[in-house]
């Protein structure tokens, strides 16, 4: 029962990081209908922000580690709004394909300027949180592990005012029903699309962060693995659908962490994608997805 | 290609020339003009999937894997029992041998076409190329947690078998195959699939058949690369067949032209030597290539090797 509980933590601190990226995945594909791949780059860059802003910061503090987040998700905002300007925006109106192929290219162009950059071996992720080991009823866990969930959470819930208690949250839900409609009403889809780039992105910088805090090492093709994984976790919720994103993010880490404890811990990087496949063939919209149907 | 056998022909020819001058020419560039020929008909075979039935596929390095291994996995431990344990280099039953093991291969990977094949009936556009990564990843996957085959460490002591003769005539009946087939009769319907899946079941095909066999078709001729591949560098590791080695293939495609088989023959020909001609600046290669690719989506979709007028079709 001990190790079911201890799992169960491990399993939710990994899952609210999934659901962070999976969130920018989610908002992007409901304004724009597309995988941005490049999304699992900017969640690198974002913990490389965090790398290089972590010495300005006052060191294992809450303050201080939180200083870093933010930072990380300014730079990593800011990533997703230059990408969006120079290689997804000339495209707009292209064939999805199109799009679909310039986003791998953004892609691989940031894990190899990456590589360049900050080069190709792992970096160890300075303590920026205090690091203290706590004991509750015999679970171990680290107060890094409930920083994570905590920090998580509450971007989380941010999100979900901005979106539902905000006139640009009003725009971005209008654009991602009908961006045409949505443009006669007076919005600007340029902007709303901005926007959502910017708070994915910045989303996505923060789950680099709180993963090199729980992951201390960090190296420029590190975003692959959780950047598909996450995006498994959006279908897994419902593309579309942030609440689902949540859920479909914590589903998955609490499914991976199991396997991962149990004799087939090998398979692990393998599940995620059994559970797409599986998804996408007998329940393509996901958990709290609707089905669309393909009117000619 | 009005005479389609005699380009064939041509092909052969030049194989057998090649081949008999093996001797002659520099090792280095024997082993670019293998290389050559292992991505061309990767990229032929990608380009019947993707280009000319219009399945987005990105796990085409997974298939090629299939092949690989099953190709290497006939001619150790099915070969000794075959034809001995010291057969004569280059002999007859060597190269029949190794003709079983590329089939065998291409039949392996063929199956797991079928397989990736059947969840493209239900999906389309950017879902199916994550269906067929996540099966790229999933037989990488397997493949390291197969004992039997090495595991993560790979499989070493393939056998060399792989000369330029058996690439280049691989590739040209690969070329000549994909090439027929898409002009026949039959071959059309994978274009009217492409063009517009309802409009071609309007019309009385059936789309979810021509999808099965293009993905088949397309993962038989990956395999029998990969067997070439695994019999060229003697050994194979399942992270040598990952995501990015998809990518390489998916830009050779992209790059020649969705669907233009010249232009993407003169894609793979051109992204193999380009590596080799980069050598001095290795290491801002991906770089390069990332830009290439996305710079040629912003100015050159429909590829840079494609000199008809886009279709309004292909806009779809």
């Amino acid at each position: 029962m001990t190790e079911f509980l201890q799992q169960l933590v491990n399993g939710l601190s990994l899952g609210a990081i999934y659901a962070l990226i999976a969130l920018g995945y989610t908002m992007v594909y409901g304004v724009l209908r597309f995988i941005n791949f490049a999304h699992s780059d900017v969640f690198m860059v974002g913990a490389f922000a965090g790398l290089y802003l972590a010495p300005l910061a006052p060191a294992g503090s809450i303050l201080g580690g939180l200083l870093v987040v933010i930072g990380a998700m300014l730079a990593a905002g800011l990533l997703g709004v230059t990408i969006e300007r120079l290689a997804y925006r000339p495209l707009r109106g292209a064939p999805t394909l199109n799009v679909l192929i310039t986003a791998i290219g953004v892609s691989c162009l940031l894990q190899s300027a990456g590589q360049l950059v900050f080069g190709a071996a792992p970096r160890s992720f300075p303590v920026i949180f205090p690091a203290r080991a706590l004991s509750v009823g015999g679970l171990d866990f680290s107060s890094n592990q409930v920083v994570v969930l905590v920090v998580a959470i509450s971007l989380v819930v941010g999100l979900r005012l901005i979106v539902f208690r905000t006139r640009m949250g009003a725009a971005l839900r209008a654009v991602s029903q009908n961006p045409r409609a949505a443009r006669l009403m007076g919005i600007d889809n340029d902007v709303v699309i901005r926007f959502t780039f910017a708070l994915g992105s910045a989303l996505a910088g923060a789950g680099g962060v709180l993963y090199a805090v729980n992951y201390p090492s960090i190296d420029p093709l590190m975003g692959v693995l959780p950047g598909l994984k996450a995006f498994v976790a959006a279908i897994l919720g419902g593309i579309g659908s942030i609440p689902g994103a949540a859920l479909g993010g914590l589903l998955l880490g609490l499914v991976e962490t199991f396997v991962g404890g149990s004799q087939y811990s090998t398979y692990k990087d393998a599940i995620a994608f059994a559970l797409l496949i599986l998804f996408l063939l007998f329940r393509p919209a996901g958990l709290l997805g609707k089905t669309r149907v393909e009117k000619v | 290609m009005r005479h389609p056998f005699s380009y064939l022909l041509l092909a052969l020819v030049l194989g057998g020339v090649l081949s008999a001058l093996s001797d002659r020419i520099d090792p280095y560039h024997l082993d670019v003009l293998i290389g050559v020929g292992i991505n061309v008909v990767l990229a032929v075979s990608l380009n019947l999937i993707a280009g000319h039935t219009g399945q987005f596929s990105l796990g085409h390095a997974g298939f090629m894997a299939v092949g690989a291994y099953a190709a290497a996995a006939v001619t150790i431990f099915l070969g000794p029992h075959l034809i001995g344990d010291a057969p004569s280099p280059g002999g007859l039953a060597e190269n029949a041998l190794f003709g079983a093991a590329l089939l065998g291969g291409g039949l392996a990977a063929a199956a797991a076409g079928l397989l990736v094949g059947i969840p493209s009936l239900r999906l389309r556009g950017d879902y199916l190329a994550l269906v067929t990564l996540g099966f790229g990843e999933i037989i990488r996957v397997l493949l390291q947690n197969f004992e039997p085959l090495g595991g993560a460490l790979g499989l070493n002591g393939i056998p060399a078998y792989t000369t330029v003769f058996w690439v280049v005539a691989t590739a040209a009946a690969t070329v000549f195959t994909v090439g027929c087939l898409v002009r026949s009769t039959y071959g059309l319907g994978f274009l009217a699939v492409r063009d517009d899946e309802i409009a071609a079941s309007a019309a009385g095909l059936d789309p979810a058949r021509y999808k099965v066999v293009a993905f088949t078709a397309g993962a038989f001729f990956a395999g029998i690369a990969g067997g070439l591949f695994g019999h060229f560098k003697m050994t194979i590791t399942p992270s040598g067949f990952d995501f990015s080695r998809s990518i390489e293939i998916v830009v050779m495609v992209i790059l020649g032209g969705l669907g233009n088989t010249f232009g993407v023959i003169l894609a793979a020909v051109l992204l193999t030597l380009l590596p080799e001609l980069l050598r001095p600046v290795a290491e801002y290669r991906l770089v390069l290539y990332s830009l290439l690719l996305i710079g040629l989506m912003l100015a050159r979709p429909q590829g840079l090797f494609n000199f008809r007028p886009r279709s309004p079709a292909s806009r779809a």
